[in-house]
């Protein structure tokens, strides 16, 4: 190492070399974290993130475990964020729009400003999936929506209240339960399994001797 | 393009220039005895000199890394502290410690058979591996495949390990796994047929590896986290478990939890409890990077064993062959394996791919350990040394948007520093991946310990003593679901008596016998990465 930079956790000035991510310069300063800081890996959502780049207009957002620190970056974590997440039972919710508009209709009061998608760490185009979710388009919602890490950016900077990653949560939950092609041969393979198929193959294989076993696994056949 | 070295750059060239002849040549598997010499001679799990024999307790006798044994034989974080195990928080039929993949499947299952669930966790609930999981499930759903099948590819990676009353239920219930999965709204890649859309993982015998693109943990976690709220069961967050209570029978009957941000101390009373706090990973066994997430200390392994429950092939860890070697802020992060199920073959610093991608984890961790450290073939970086995984191949393989539709997670992580996966290689070194053992369990998910039961990656037994990619997504939703029908059932005839942690103070006095003064307090918690030199 080592160039170093200089950043503002919560304004307060620490110098720290320039390749750490916002996490590890938290952690190189002498923060132990409790919260914000779950997989470290972008995929949990704890450590949402936003900063500005000193002398600069633009508030920017990332996850504090993926974003490296820059000269100037003045830093505010949102270890959380109060999402709406509505109650429903899965097994009785229909795959209509209708539903959106009973469990979340404040997403009808998008006004279109986009900040949510300008906001996303993960680069999702989160009004677009809203718009899908207004009408209906499940599977549409699903496909865009499905990167989502939930970890609220995009309602923070929402002037209408959206949650979105709960309504984009629905919208696959309703895509992968009801809307999805039917997978005949897991159905097949379950059915089998529960009038006892297998039953005697493997107990014959739990009660085989370790030289048998290896036979089998050292010359069994390996799909192409 | 990110800021390689020279070196680097000579050795991408090199591997670009044997791409095409690569692609398309078979590479030869190794033999049962070319293993087990690599094995022997490479694998971190063989190094004497990292192990240590436990002095105290059910295991006695038995190797485990110094770093467990400092926790299994640390000092036990109620001992200074006056609890009043009267003043009860919580009372409940079953307590579920831990907010995971396993954790959630047993409370949903605890909560369809009428049980009053609570659940707690370390951090949020699904800030757990299972989140971090990539690649896939396994289940022997398709037509050429079967259960049996699935039992030897799982038994022949396991080296003959696994107990058979476990793998039986993991095998044969693993289709029923993936359509309770699906009937919760998980979303499966699927062919416009609904056919599900299957790939190899190292060691497999068939394509059984269902995945969600390369979200899959992802996805599942955000289902099943979803569905314990749409059912109302309490969570407490940042609340983790630091011993476990018993009753005046021996049996266990709740657990003491610490608020992480108030320290306040509270007392759970419960008929059956259930350990789902998965792996150590953030224990940096002999010194290696991980891929777990930040809570994964072993605190499950930890408390159980000082309540008296059994542990097995505690001493045997999964080093996942490919964690990112390069750039230095990902350093340890996981490349799922999928990658090299899609086509990508793992090549070294001449350009020349030195094994068949997908042999097992273990032998793929040694060999890429031996093509470092003896043939001196590794390539350096920041943090050590790494090894090439050809990813541009998987484009040349699969077609143009392969990368992009299939591993979506992997071309972002590396794509937010500049390296463009479908363009360049990318440099990978093994990374503490998994606890292959843990807590040990009957079939029907209880420990030796009456009324304790375990899933998840804490528990020991299922995998023997190596993992195959998507057997452990699978286990946490078998082993999760057994767990929550099996204490939420036996709940209902559990008669509780009176709170104790007699248990900690006799554990303490062993401790002492053995002429061990631990200072450590231990479970670990959380790992510590604030600079050493303030």
């Amino acid at each position: 190492m080592e160039n170093k930079v200089n950043i503002y956790l919560f304004g307060k000035k620490y110098e720290v070399p320039e390749e750490l991510t916002i996490m590890k310069a938290m952690e190189y300063c002498g923060y132990k974290l409790v919260r914000g800081c779950g997989c470290r890996n972008g995929f949990c959502g704890a450590c949402a993130t936003l900063y500005r780049i000193k002398g600069k207009m633009e508030l920017k957002t990332c996850l504090a475990c993926q974003q490296k620190v820059e000269e100037g970056m003045y830093v505010a974590t949102l270890p959380f964020f109060p999402l709406v997440k509505q109650v429903y039972d899965i097994e009785k919710v229909k795959p209509e729009q209708a539903v959106m508009m009973q469990l979340y209709p404040e997403i009808y009061s998008c006004i279109g400003c986009n900040a949510c998608t300008k906001a996303c760490p993960q680069q999702i185009k989160v009004m677009q999936y809203i718009a899908y979710a207004q009408r209906g388009d499940f599977e549409a919602c699903a496909e865009e929506s499905f990167d989502c890490v939930m970890c609220g950016i995009c309602s923070s900077r929402c002037p209408a209240g959206i949650s979105h990653p709960q309504v984009a949560l629905l919208a696959r939950r309703i895509n992968g339960k009801y809307l999805a092609p039917k997978s005949e041969h897991l159905e097949n393979r379950v059915k089998e399994i529960n009038e006892g198929t297998f039953v005697e193959l493997i107990e014959a294989l739990m009660n085989k001797p370790i030289e048998d076993l290896k036979e089998l696994y050292n010359h069994r056949e390996i799909e192409k | 393009m990110y800021n390689y070295t020279q070196e680097q750059l000579d050795s991408m060239k090199k591997v670009e220039a044997s791409r095409a002849q690569r692609v398309g040549a078979e590479l030869r598997r190794m033999t049962a005895e070319e293993k087990q010499v690599l094995l022997q001679n490479f694998h971190p799990d063989y190094i004497e000199s990292a192990y240590e024999t436990l002095q105290v307790g059910v295991n006695k006798g038995d190797k485990v890394l110094h770093e467990l044994a400092d926790l299994l034989q640390g000092k036990s974080r109620v001992l200074d502290m006056n609890i009043n195990l009267e003043k009860v928080a919580y009372d409940v039929d079953v307590l579920v410690i831990g907010g995971g993949g396993a954790g959630c499947s047993a409370a949903i299952e605890a909560n369809n058979k009428g049980a009053n669930v609570l659940v707690v966790t370390k951090l949020r609930v699904g800030d757990a591996n299972t989140m971090m999981a990539e690649g896939g499930i396994q289940a022997a759903d398709k037509p050429n495949d079967s259960p049996a099948i699935h039992y030897i590819d799982a038994l022949g990676g396991g080296h003959y390990t696994n107990k058979p009353e476990l793998l039986s239920k993991l095998v044969c219930e693993a289709p029923e796994a993936i359509k309770w999965l699906n009937d919760l709204g998980v979303m499966f890649d699927k062919a416009e047929d609904g056919t599900m859309v299957t790939t190899h993982g190292g060691g497999t015998s068939r394509k059984r590896m269902h995945a969600c693109k390369d979200y899959s943990g992802a996805e599942i976690m955000r289902v099943l986290r979803d569905e314990v709220t749409n059912r109302n069961i309490p969570v407490i967050d940042f609340a983790p478990a630091i011993e476990l209570i018993k009753d005046d029978e021996g049996k266990v009957a709740g657990a003491v939890l610490m608020n992480l941000e108030t320290e306040e101390i509270l007392v759970v009373k419960a008929k059956t409890v259930v350990i789902a706090t998965g792996g150590a990973g953030r224990l940096h066994y002999q010194g290696f990077p991980t891929s777990n997430h930040y809570g994964a200390t072993a605190d499950g392994l930890v408390i159980a064993y000082r309540a008296g429950a059994k542990l097995l092939y505690a001493d045997t860890l999964q080093y996942h062959p490919t964690g990112a070697a390069f750039p230095t802020q990902i350093f340890g992060a996981l490349v799922t394996e999928k990658v090299r199920s899609l086509g990508a073959q793992l090549v070294n610093k001449e350009g020349v791919a030195f094994m068949n991608p997908l042999e097992t984890r273990d032998v793929s961790a040694s060999s890429i350990i031996r093509e470092c450290k003896e043939r001196g073939n590794g390539i350096k970086t920041t943090d050590g040394e790494g090894v090439w995984l050809d990813t541009p191949m998987i484009e040349i393989i699969g077609g143009e948007g392969t990368i992009e539709k299939r591993i979506p997670a992997m071309m972002r992580m590396f794509g937010k520093y500049g390296i463009d996966i479908r363009k360049e290689p990318i440099l990978i070194y093994p990374t503490l991946h998994y606890q292959n053992g843990g807590i040990e369990i009957s079939a029907n998910g209880m420990t030796n310990i009456e009324n304790l039961y375990v899933a998840g990656e804490a528990v020991g037994g299922i995998h023997g003593r190596n993992r195959l990619m998507g057997n452990s997504l699978l286990d946490i939703i078998v082993f999760g679901r057994n767990a929550g029908k099996e204490a939420g059932e036996k709940c209902k005839s559990v008669k509780v008596g009176k709170l104790s942690l007699n248990h900690v103070n006799d554990f303490a006095k062993e401790l002492k016998d053995a002429g061990l003064n631990p200072t450590e307090p231990s479970p670990r918690i959380l790992p510590d990465y604030r600079r050493k030199d303030m």
